[in-house]
């Protein structure tokens, strides 16, 4: 299928070429150099190329080739625990081949061809069976964490005539072979190949039942998302999208992590890289590199590539999604492919319409998220991929077009505030600008598996923060002495919920990851100090004397004292409150009690 | 082919000169132009087809006479001549020599462009440089191979901080600043007025540093054209420096938003789509290209730290040239022309200001081990106090309670004796965290949370807070 043809024009990443037979979405190799590119539209019998590296060196007459296959990734044992570049390359490989920078026109398999893997059919297949795509031929215990199940490929069915024992094997070898309708043969190996660009195919699309815990309680306890739902953090530059996203990798109950570093630092790359392999899985507590992935188009590689790096981590992502397993993906950030995108239309001369962007921009986008989702797999398991955004918007502007367009696709929206971020509230997750269109069914999960008064306890701490926020108000114009003592409470324990709830350093060991139980814990804490400072208001305590309680700046550190397995002193410090307020009970409703020190202010 | 000269312009204006019928001239390839009054620029070809190849002039296209120029084509790619000897020598944005002495032998030439690192290739950044400057060390510290911008405005004195960073940055070793043998500064300048020039070329002699700075310059009153080139250039011998010769190389680039209008104005020429203020949509690929290259590299003794100062028009951070930078960069300081108009010396605004890298190079075996919650706990505390003055100036300082009069008086403090330290104070990091101490002690240990009980066992004051 491949097609010889020549140069003519070159201009920044877009090459046009003389390729009479060419197809758009179709693999070209360019120049002596054989740089990598794609078609991206045909006029007569010249081909419009995106190519995926810098074409300084290009020459017009340097020969171009068509290769027949769209962009394709490799999938099979082998792709955890790496680190690919947008095209799939190992990284790890290439520094090792080429030297710390990065050469053009290498190519190099994804997958490690010499090497074997211990394959194990599955058990109940016998030669004879009929299989459909998608059916699970056999396993490899890839590491110790996962086991990779080797799956038929989705567009082959028919009759299984053969099927490698146990045993070891390379990517390469066939470990079985299928005849199909129309007779012909079809070699199975551990590893396939699928087109970035086209979402695999599943049997059906199903509900999104269990909330994704990924141990920041602005996220579960707050704006919870589900496995298979589709998130999306914006923010200004250093609002704290990169460190929430690591988080989720890190600690999230996700069984498989494919991290997208799109268009953003290389050492942001390099301290996962240097982080991961040290770090355990809180539930498995096994190194969480073996479950992690990750693809890098950093912000000095070349911008097509950019654009083609999420759909290979998209790509990747189905696939494990397709062996059952519950898959979060992470892209930092989907600004910069975006303005990968309006590169290219850019140089192509289309029409843009807002900031630059091309008229697609909102579809392009809404087809990408629409990867995402809870699936019955073609072999009748249930999988998922959650994919969470990270997006940038110029100067902090949430109506730009990108965030736009991805607040009307998402179900959950955490909005990151550059004033928190500024005053070092991390998460810097603005609770009045963000939600999640999940919390009923996240509700469901929370009251069947920690607390059945979930639900009543979250939507009282948010309408706390939501009633400081009014009043705060009111005290920038007049004071504080406006307010009534109840009023001051409220504050008060709006900052209580901020500082000892929402607040949650991703440096701080005992506290950067927070289990669902923990969680409950602190929440339920804080509204019983509220609670229980409410009633001794209207016993007659002061709110000065209230406000004076040691306890307030004990609870704020409750958070960093105890760890998610330390909890039985959390749980003491909650049966300790029950004899000081109990005490001021006394002190206050008793017929001496103190008299209230003042007259209410205000109304 | 580079022998041959080609005559046969076909335009040129702002900057871009067209050429027909020159086959299979290569994109990126460096271009000699000679002039009618026999003068020779340099450019870089940027289209190439067979009909029309276009190339950028970085001298500019000012008084070409189309039908008297003449392009040669050098069959490579633009290179910087490389040698150790670039060391105390000042060169053009193109990389020839503006003090008037020869032009270095070259041991070795490198490609401007560079090629990107491998980012399993890099090392994290990790080691604390003190500069001395307690807004820099004590709460948005700067690590060897960092890139950390100076965002600024027309009249701060961003200029100042720059040269106090490079007359104090040292390492620590258990305590002790190492010696400065293995140091380098690459100066780059980009339209920079000749006062400022002089600024800089004055206070590295002061510092005793000059015999081990490469300058490269543009002044304000040279082609615009040649800042695009410039950073390039002053990055390769940067690279050359750090990855060749094992140097520690501080690279101080000023005025990146001059060079991001140089940069609009050529993109405003050839018609590519802009996207925010006119600005090219690439820029920020483009100054990512830029900033990304510096770091560390595994297995290399040296490393290249960056500090780009960047102007932001009319003091607007949202502006696209600090606004992309801050999401390329690790971190930014960010001046403040309330604080410098209140005589605080370096008038660095703490709170939009951050440093990405802090969390790795600070504690306990590189600064102390109270520092991150030091520094949290300034943040914090500060940003409480800002609140409390505009509430202050709502209803007047006489309503305020007894605590938000104690965070006036830090705020105070916390400005005058942290933050304002003069241009000839340099305070080690232990002096830093000791005045943070002081200064947070003005506020009751209850407003402390984010330090530990320990801490505040340890070094809260009593005698402050009375
Ligand atoms: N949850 C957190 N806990 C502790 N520190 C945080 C947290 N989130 C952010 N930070 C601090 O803020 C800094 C910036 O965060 P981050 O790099 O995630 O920003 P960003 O939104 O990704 O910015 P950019 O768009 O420029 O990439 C971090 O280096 C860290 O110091
Ligand atoms: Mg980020």
């Amino acid at each position: 299928m491949s097609g010889q043809g020549s140069i003519l024009d070159i201009q920044g990443p877009i090459v046009v070429a003389q390729l009479p037979n060419a197809r758009t979405g179709e693999q070209v190799k360019l120049g002596k150099l054989g740089l990598m590119g794609e078609v991206i539209a045909r006029e007569d019998a010249r081909a419009i190329v995106q190519v995926y590296e810098n074409t300084e060196g290009l020459r017009p007459g340097e020969p171009a080739t068509a290769l027949g296959e769209p962009l394709s990734v490799e999938l099979g044992p082998g792709i955890l625990g790496g680190i690919f570049d947008g095209l799939q390359r190992p990284l790890e490989t290439m520094l090792k081949e080429t030297g710390e920078r990065i050469e053009r026109g290498l190519v190099i398999p994804a997958i490690d061809s010499a090497k074997k893997w211990p394959f194990v059919p599955q058990e109940e297949l016998k030669v004879g069976a009929r299989i459909g795509g998608g059916a699970i031929l056999g396993t490899v215990q890839e590491n110790e964490t996962i086991t990779h199940r080797i799956l038929v490929p989705p567009e082959v069915a028919g009759e299984l005539i053969d099927l490698a024992p146990a045993g070891d094997y390379t990517v390469d070898e066939a470990i079985g072979r299928v005849r199909d309708r129309q007779g012909h043969i079809h070699k199975l190996h551990l590893s396939s190949r699928w087109p970035v660009r086209m979402p695999r195919p599943f049997s059906k699309r199903d509900h999104a039942v269990q909330p994704l815990i990924t141990g920041q309680r602005i996220m579960d306890t707050f704006f919870p998302l589900l496995k298979g739902g589709k998130g999306a953090i914006p923010g200004p530059f250093g609002a704290g999208k990169t460190v929430l996203q690591q988080q989720i990798a890190r600690w999230s109950d996700a069984q498989i992590v494919i991290y997208v570093g799109c268009g953003e630092r290389g050492n942001e790359l390099t301290e996962v890289l240097d982080t991961f392999p040290k770090l355990s899985d809180p539930r498995s507590g096994r190194p969480l590199m073996e479950r992690t992935l990750l693809v890098a188009n950093t912000s000095n590689m070349p911008v097509v590539a950019r654009e083609v790096s999420v759909y290979v981590g998209m790509t990747i992502a189905e696939y494990f999604r397709d062996q059952g397993y519950d898959v979060v993906m992470v892209a930092d950030s989907t600004s910069r492919w975006a303005e990968a995108l309006r590169e290219v239309a850019g140089r192509l001369g289309q029409l843009p319409v807002e900031e630059g962007y091309p008229a697609y921009l909102g579809s392009t986008l809404a087809a990408f998220y629409e990867r995402a989702g809870r699936v019955e797999t073609l072999s009748g398991g249930h999988g998922s991929v959650t994919l969470i955004g990270a997006v940038s918007p110029p100067g902090g502007d949430f109506s730009e077009p990108v965030t736009s367009h991805t607040k009307d696709i998402i179900q959950t929206f955490w909005a990151l505030s550059k004033d928190l971020a500024d005053a070092r509230h991390y998460p810097s997750v603005d609770w009045l600008e963000s939600f999640s269109l999940f919390v009923d069914t996240a509700a469901r999960w929370w009251h069947e598996n920690v607390s059945e008064d979930w639900l009543q306890l979250r939507n009282k701490s948010l309408r706390l923060l939501t009633e400081a926020e009014e009043l705060n108000r009111i005290v920038n114009l007049v004071g504080v002495e406006a307010l009534s003592s109840q009023q001051r409470w409220t504050l008060e324990s709006a900052r209580l919920v901020r500082e000892g709830l929402l607040q949650q350093s991703a440096l701080e060991p005992k506290d950067s990851f927070c289990s669902p139980e923990k969680q409950y814990l602190l929440l339920s804490l804080m509204i019983d100090i509220y609670n229980r400072g409410a009633e001794m208001l209207r016993l007659g305590m002061s709110v000065q004397e209230l406000l004076r309680l040691p306890l307030l700046a004990k609870a704020r550190r409750w958070k960093i004292a105890y760890a998610s397995d330390e909890l039985e002193g959390l749980k003491q410090e909650a049966r300790d409150i029950v004899p000081l307020f109990d005490a001021l009970r006394a002190e206050y409703a008793s017929p001496t009690a103190k008299k209230p020190q003042e007259q209410e202010a205000g109304q | 082919m580079s022998m041959l000269e080609y005559s046969s312009a076909a335009w040129a204006r702002g900057g871009l000169l067209a050429m027909r019928s020159v086959p299979e001239a290569a994109l990126g390839d460096r271009v000699v132009v000679r002039d009618h009054t026999g003068r020779s620029r340099s450019g870089q070809v940027i289209r190439t087809s067979a009909d029309l190849v276009l190339v950028q002039i970085f001298e500019g296209t000012d008084n070409l006479d189309l039908e008297r120029t003449w392009v040669r084509f050098l069959d490579k790619p633009f290179e910087l001549a490389l040698a150790p000897e670039v060391l105390g020598r000042v060169f053009n944005g193109v990389g020839q020599p503006r003090d008037g002495r020869p032009p270095i032998v070259a041991r070795l030439s490198r490609n401007v462009n560079g090629a990107s690192i491998n980012p399993a290739a890099r090392a994290y950044p990790r080691e604390f440089i003190q500069t001395g400057i307690s807004t820099i060390d004590g709460m948005n510290t700067l690590v060897r191979g960092q890139k950390l911008p100076v965002f600024s405005g027309s009249g701060l004195p961003h200029n100042r901080l720059a040269a106090q960073i490079v007359r104090q940055a040292k390492l620590l070793h258990a305590g002790k600043a190492e010696s400065h043998g293995d140091f380098a500064l690459v100066f780059a300048a980009m339209g920079v007025s000749h006062s400022d020039a002089r600024f800089f070329e004055e206070s590295f002699e002061e510092s005793g540093v000059l015999g081990q700075v490469a300058t490269f310059i543009n002044l304000a009153d040279d082609p615009p054209i040649e800042r695009l080139i410039l950073p390039r250039v002053a990055l390769t011998c940067a690279e050359y420096l750090a990855f060749d010769l094992d140097m520690h190389v501080l690279v101080v680039m000023t005025d990146m938003t001059y060079y991001a209008e140089a940069l609009r104005e050529i993109a405003t020429g050839k018609g590519d789509v802009p996207a925010r203020k006119g600005f090219p949509g690439y820029l920020y690929s483009d100054l990512a290209e830029i900033y990304e290259r510096a770091g560390r590299i595994r297995g290399k003794a040296g490393s290249i730290t960056l500090i780009p100062v960047v102007s932001m028009p009319s003091d607007d951070i949202t502006h696209p040239v600090p606004d992309l930078t801050g999401y390329i960069t690790e971190g930014q300081i960010v001046l403040s022309r309330e604080l410098a108009a209140a005589n605080v010396q370096p008038p660095v605004a703490v709170l939009p200001s951050l440093s990405r890298l802090m969390k790795d190079g600070i504690g306990e075996g590189m600064t102390r081990e109270d520092h991150a919650r030091v520094a949290s706990q300034l943040f914090a505390s500060y940003a409480k106090a800002q609140e409390v003055r505009s509430l202050a100036a709502i209803i007047g300082a006489e309503e305020l309670s007894e605590e938000d009069n104690r965070y006036l008086q830090f705020a105070e403090a916390f400005e005058n004796r942290f933050v304002s330290q003069g241009e000839r104070e340099d305070r080690s990091i232990f002096q830093t965290l000791d005045l943070a101490w002081e200064v947070l002690s003005l506020l009751p240990k209850e407003a402390l949370t984010r330090l530990s009980e320990k801490d505040l066992d340890a070094r809260y004051r009593q005698a402050a807070a009375e």
